[in-house]
């Protein structure tokens, strides 16, 4: 019992290694914004460029999405961080995971905002239009936001798991809160900064989780 | 009766409609003129092709020949300003396809906003107007899911009337209803009428058609078989399908 605690609840090392796990917690929490804020926007212009059904603009969109959605996030970020050096192209290791977890939660998000589009009722689409509105503006008044908060559920989900998948950023060396952890259990050769690096975790996206419920429950139309 | 008279333009004129879903003809040479203020019927066997009509009006449904003029104005063939011809024609669908997201006035003021580029209190007062006009204004800040079938169906009433459209196209607008919430929906119609609301109504309320139309057409196959005053259609119809069809409705 005294190993276990002294291996994974060292009080001195979490102490000592608390600053770094704060700086890795806002990077982390830095990048999840991002990427999900780029992502989800991404995903929804490229769902609503597919809504006007030009052949080959959908097609080059549902290969990417399929692609995308297809390979391991962490081989990309591999790709980006190992290879792109290669023809040229140096990213920070930042830059490499923000780009990479944007373009697989847009390719995500395009799938399951498409999905709300298609599923929202021809006849309010022919309401809109027999009103006058051209086809954007029925896109963007009247079909696009019952899409939207039709799909919040999966939505929130995928964005989720995406902004967990920030940790991957560990294997490039991005500073994050597991990226500070290894760090920091390497220098110690203590594993209570990952200790430390998962209950982070938790206070960080528990609450995210809580609020993901609310929004559910937020854009559930009334009387429904 | 107000009979289409050479000297005025009809509020709606269809002239030589043919269209067809693949090979299956199902409109075929329709002419048919609407005058200001009148209230035409459309009855038909389901499959006649009258909602196709009234869709082919707005051009929900392109016709494959033939062209639909607005007092006067063409709806169809090249250059039309589409979104500009349908805020004169308002319609009125089986499933009212109300907007859930909005409120009763949101839905109303919707194109007037968007389209007729209104400000908001302008565009309210106007909405509220209409709402009032189908005795709804107590309900504007409602949601949709809110209101009974009746009231959707008179929100959307309210959603055409506010552009208001030079003709009011009704596809079976009570169709939808439980019995004892079609009268709500009759009454505003027939309160439309009374305040010259030029209308074309697709529906299978006959004794509504027999006492506020003006004119009866019956449709079966993609054609209009007989039109005529409501009183001659039910009571002394001319064609074998217009016989053979009121006496399956009618029992």
């Amino acid at each position: 019992m005294e190993r276990f605690v002294d291996t994974f609840f060292n009080g001195a090392v979490l102490i000592r290694y608390a600053p770094a796990i704060l700086e890795g917690a806002a990077v982390t929490v830095l990048l999840s914004v991002l990427i999900v804020l780029s992502g989800v926007l991404l995903g929804g212009v490229l769902a609503c460029l597919r809504a006007y059904r030009i052949r080959a603009l959908s097609f080059i969109i549902v290969i990417y999405a399929d692609v995308w959605r297809a390979l391991p996030p962490l081989v990309l970020i591999l790709l980006g961080f190992f290879g792109l050096p290669n023809v040229g192209m140096v990213l920070s290791s930042f830059m490499v995971l923000y780009l990479v977890l944007t373009l697989v939660l847009a390719a995500f998000a395009e799938e399951i905002i498409w999905a709300g589009i298609t599923a929202t009722p021809r006849g309010q689409w022919e309401a809109a239009r027999s009103t006058g509105l051209s086809f954007t503006a029925a896109l963007g008044h009247v079909v696009l936001p019952q899409a939207v908060r039709m799909v919040i559920p999966p939505l929130t989900n995928r964005a989720i798991a995406i902004t967990k998948m920030t940790a991957l950023g560990m294997v490039i060396g991005v500073p994050d809160i597991l990226g500070q952890a290894t760090t920091a259990q390497s220098f110690s050769a203590n594993a209570s900064p990952l200790t430390l690096a998962a209950i982070t975790y938790v206070i960080l996206f528990l609450p995210l989780v809580i609020a993901s419920r609310w929004l559910e429950a937020r854009f559930t139309p009334p009387g429904v | 009766m107000n009979a289409p008279s050479s000297l005025t333009v009809p509020s709606l004129r269809i002239a030589g409609l043919d269209k067809s879903f693949g090979t299956d003809p199902v409109l075929t040479g329709i002419d048919l003129s609407v005058a200001r203020s009148e209230m035409v019927f459309v009855l038909g066997p389901s499959g006649s092709g009258k909602s196709t009509m009234l869709r082919c009006c707005n051009r929900l449904e392109e016709p494959d020949s033939g062209s639909v003029f607005v007092e006067g104005d063409p709806v169809t063939g090249p250059g039309v300003d589409l979104n500009r011809m349908r805020q004169r024609i308002g319609m009125v669908f089986q499933s009212f396809n109300l907007y859930p997201h909005l409120t009763a006035l949101g839905n109303v003021t919707l194109a007037l906003r968007r389209v007729q580029k209104m400000p908001r209190a302008q565009a309210d007062d106007v909405g509220l107007e209409a709402l009032a006009l189908v005795g709804l204004t107590d309900r504007a800040r409602h949601y949709p899911a809110q209101l009974s079938g009746g009231q959707q169906q008179r929100v959307a009433i309210a959603r055409a009337l506010a552009l208001k459209p030079a003709v009011m196209l009704f596809d079976e607008p009570t169709s939808a209803l439980d019995p004892e919430l079609v009268g709500d929906v009759l009454a505003v119609m027939r309160d439309m009428k009374a305040r010259g609301m030029t209308m074309l109504v697709v529906s299978h309320e006959m004794g509504f058609a027999r006492d506020a139309a003006d004119r009866v057409v019956f449709m079966d196959g993609g054609r209009i078989v007989e039109q005529g005053l409501p009183e001659q259609i039910f009571g002394n119809p001319q064609q074998e399908r217009t016989r053979a069809f009121l006496a399956r409705v009618q029992g």
